[in-house]
């Protein structure tokens, strides 16, 4: 009776968890093996500093991350002058100064990522009316996160016949009703790895995904070890109390 | 309560003066429990230990975060990504809401299914129905503040509801949200409130305990304590008991905390409230779900916040629907299966609200929400045709059945 009480009220929970899978309306998403799944699951650092690198060389001409600092990257294993190095290449708006002028310096660590657009309406002009999403969040916003990021850039195939593709969208399996505003945005050999990695599409699909489950929580690491020491200290706590509560309770069963 | 003498002068001094000690000892250490609750009594201890955590997290949320249309998104993920442990603060209050629900939903149907309502304990169990309604309205109202998509549309359907009452309903939504569209005015004043309500809850809670230890615990036989022999004292049997069920708690908890903490979270919420694009598919939050099923449910929308309303209302008067004398369900064979067929009815009812109000759901949510109605005059007759099964003569006579028949059959002192 008990277990059937339990079993109800856990399935109440798992149910409504659950509904967001069922609600949506999309092709099955292919698993992958991230390095950062599971209760030892940690980030793959080259593999962070490979997924950076197609997002500067790729996603960031038209995606912001507004969220994410220069200075972050040092999770990624870059030092502090490679750090300064990537945040000159971009210049931001500062100001006003002693003359009450704005004017344009090269970004510092502490600014976040530059976008590449100064606002939503230029971002559209640019891009045939489409806004870029920021993908600060893209993996925790969409159902299947990387799995669905993977499944997008991965997903541009050939429209089936019948099926009209509107102009400037592009016909995508994995998005929620086929047509997206994003050309595709990698090929083999769209970017020349630093650390010699074959740059396939899937690899580079897999790279990318993965720096932004990265950007999306980056506390993922610390995270997943503190976890483990605390539910491993609350065993251990758990286990002496209940052996307590038989001893103290001897005498009344 | 006065009366306890106590060996440290000190101590002593001060509670001839203001009796804290003595009313702790009195309420926490000797206050006489039945010797035979089960495990299910742990869960009004956890949901008071959730709603400390969430008032602790919550407080120290309220220190980084900002309540203003435009920042507040991103001050909740300056909190995840820039205040040291922000992230750990944040899921706990986020999954905490969740756990604390899962607690009192517990607590509520083991006080249905052992007859913890019925008489002298009625005040108790309004106190804890008022106390549930104040963790709805607060947990609605902290949904709101992340102001992510969900957040925004979850806020303006449910605000909505109010437009439904005849003549003064637009302006009393007017009213609510301080504008003509949930804006900058709703989330200020849902954070003021938000703020202020667990406080309310806690206030309540301390009633619910005065209650409490004045009619003293009901237990899983649900007949009285005839005396001593029945009881023991609080400490250290409960508090150990206790102690080990926070253990298990935490455990599976912190467990989603740290590997699962966006479990319970629809992922539109991750993206920031826009007025202007409406998600597809607006959910509210998993412990509302049987309530939003009853809603949608009655294709009237004044009938349909009627229903949601009054079912929760109905429970205020559960025991006098209820007119047997016999309090568990342990021994009233007829009520026990209509007890497992109304949990049934709301996790299925839970599952409809889920679920888009289209094809198959709108003609089984209907259903549904008759029987979860159904529930009542069904129990107002059972309870006077049903026989129930004899009931023990004491507490101690069946706990410690033959093997210490003497000790049962010592002379009752108190009864």
């Amino acid at each position: 009776m008990m277990r059937k009480f339990l079993l109800s009220t856990m399935a109440a929970a798992f149910v409504a968890a659950a509904t967001p899978a069922l609600a949506a309306e999309k092709a099955e998403l292919e698993h992958h093996n991230w390095s950062f799944q599971g209760v030892f699951g940690q980030y793959d650092k080259a593999q962070l500093r490979r997924g950076f690198q197609v997002f500067r060389e790729i996603c960031s001409n038209c995606h912001s991350m507004k969220l994410v600092a220069y200075r972050n990257l040092s999770a990624l294993g870059f030092t502090e002058d490679e750090i300064k190095a990537i945040a000159a290449e971009k210049q931001v708006t500062d100001g006003p100064n002693d003359q009450g002028d704005m004017f344009q310096r090269p970004a510092k660590p502490s600014d976040h990522i530059v976008p590449p657009f100064p606002n939503d309406q230029a971002a559209r002009v640019a891009n045939n009316g489409a806004l870029p999403p920021d993908l600060s969040l893209m993996t925790k916003a969409r159902e299947g996160g990387p799995d669905y990021v993977y499944a997008i850039l991965t997903g541009f195939v050939d429209a089936p016949a019948g099926f009209k593709v509107n102009d400037g969208m592009y016909y995508n399996q994995a998005f929620p009703g086929h047509q997206i505003a994003m050309p595709p945005p990698i090929s083999d050999e769209a970017v020349t790895y630093a650390d010699g990695t074959k740059a396939t599409k899937e690899q580079i699909a897999t790279d990318a995904a993965a720096f932004l489950n990265w950007a999306a929580e980056p506390e993922l690491d610390t995270r997943h070890s503190l976890g483990l020491k605390v539910l491993g200290f609350l065993l251990v706590l758990t286990a002496m109390l209940y052996a307590l509560k038989r001893k103290i309770w001897a005498n009344v069963h | 309560m006065s009366g306890s003498q106590f060996n440290n002068k000190v101590i002593q001094w001060f509670d001839d003066r203001l009796p804290i000690f003595s009313m702790l000892q009195h309420s926490a250490v000797e206050y006489p429990t039945p010797r035979n609750l089960n495990y299910w009594w742990n869960f009004g201890s956890l949901a008071g230990l959730m709603l400390v955590i969430m008032i602790l997290s919550g407080i120290f949320l309220a220190m980084a975060y900002t309540p203003n249309e435009a920042l507040a998104f991103n001050s909740v993920e300056r909190i995840m990504r820039d205040v040291n442990y922000g992230w750990l603060l944040r899921y706990m209050h986020m999954n905490g809401a969740s756990f604390f629900f899962v607690c009192v939903y517990i607590h509520i149907f083991r006080g249905l299914y052992y007859g913890s309502y019925k008489a002298p304990r009625e005040v108790l169990w309004w106190l804890g129905l008022v106390i549930y309604l104040t963790m709805m309205g607060t947990a609605f109202m902290g949904y709101c503040l992340p102001w992510g998509q969900l957040s925004f549309w979850g806020t303006t359907v449910i605000t909505n509801l109010f437009s439904a009452i005849p003549v003064v309903g637009d302006a009393i939504t007017t009213w609510l949200w301080g504008g003509f569209s949930v804006a900058n005015p709703t989330l200020n004043r849902f954070f003021a409130l938000h703020y202020l309500l667990p406080f309310v809850i806690f206030a309540l809670v301390f009633l619910h305990v005065v209650a409490l230890h004045t009619t003293k615990s009901n237990n899983p036989l649900g007949i009285d304590v005839k005396g001593p022999q029945d009881t023991i004292p609080f400490h250290p049997y409960y508090t150990i008991k206790d102690l080990f069920g926070i253990g298990v708690l935490l455990m599976v908890y912190l467990g989603v905390v740290f590997f699962l903490p966006n479990f319970f979270v629809e992922p539109t919420n991750y993206i920031p409230a826009n007025p202007m694009v409406t998600p597809p598919h607006i959910v509210p939050e998993w412990y509302f779900l049987p309530f939003y099923a009853i809603l949608r449910s009655v294709p009237d929308k004044l009938g349909g916040v009627i229903a949601m309303f009054g079912a929760i209302v109905i429970f205020f008067f559960l025991p006098w629907i209820d007119r047997s004398k016999v309090r568990s369900a342990k021994f009233r064979p007829i009520y026990k299966q209509l007890f497992w067929i109304f949990a049934l009815v709301c996790v299925v009812l839970g599952y409809i609200g889920s679920q888009p109000p289209e094809g198959s759901m709108v003609p089984l949510g209907r259903v549904f929400s008759v029987a979860y109605f159904a529930f009542f005059p069904l129990l107002w007759l059972i309870s006077k045709v049903e026989k129930p099964k004899p009931l023990p003569q004491s507490i101690a006579a069946p706990v410690l059945k033959g093997a210490s028949v003497g000790h049962a059959a010592q002379p009752m002192e108190k009864a």
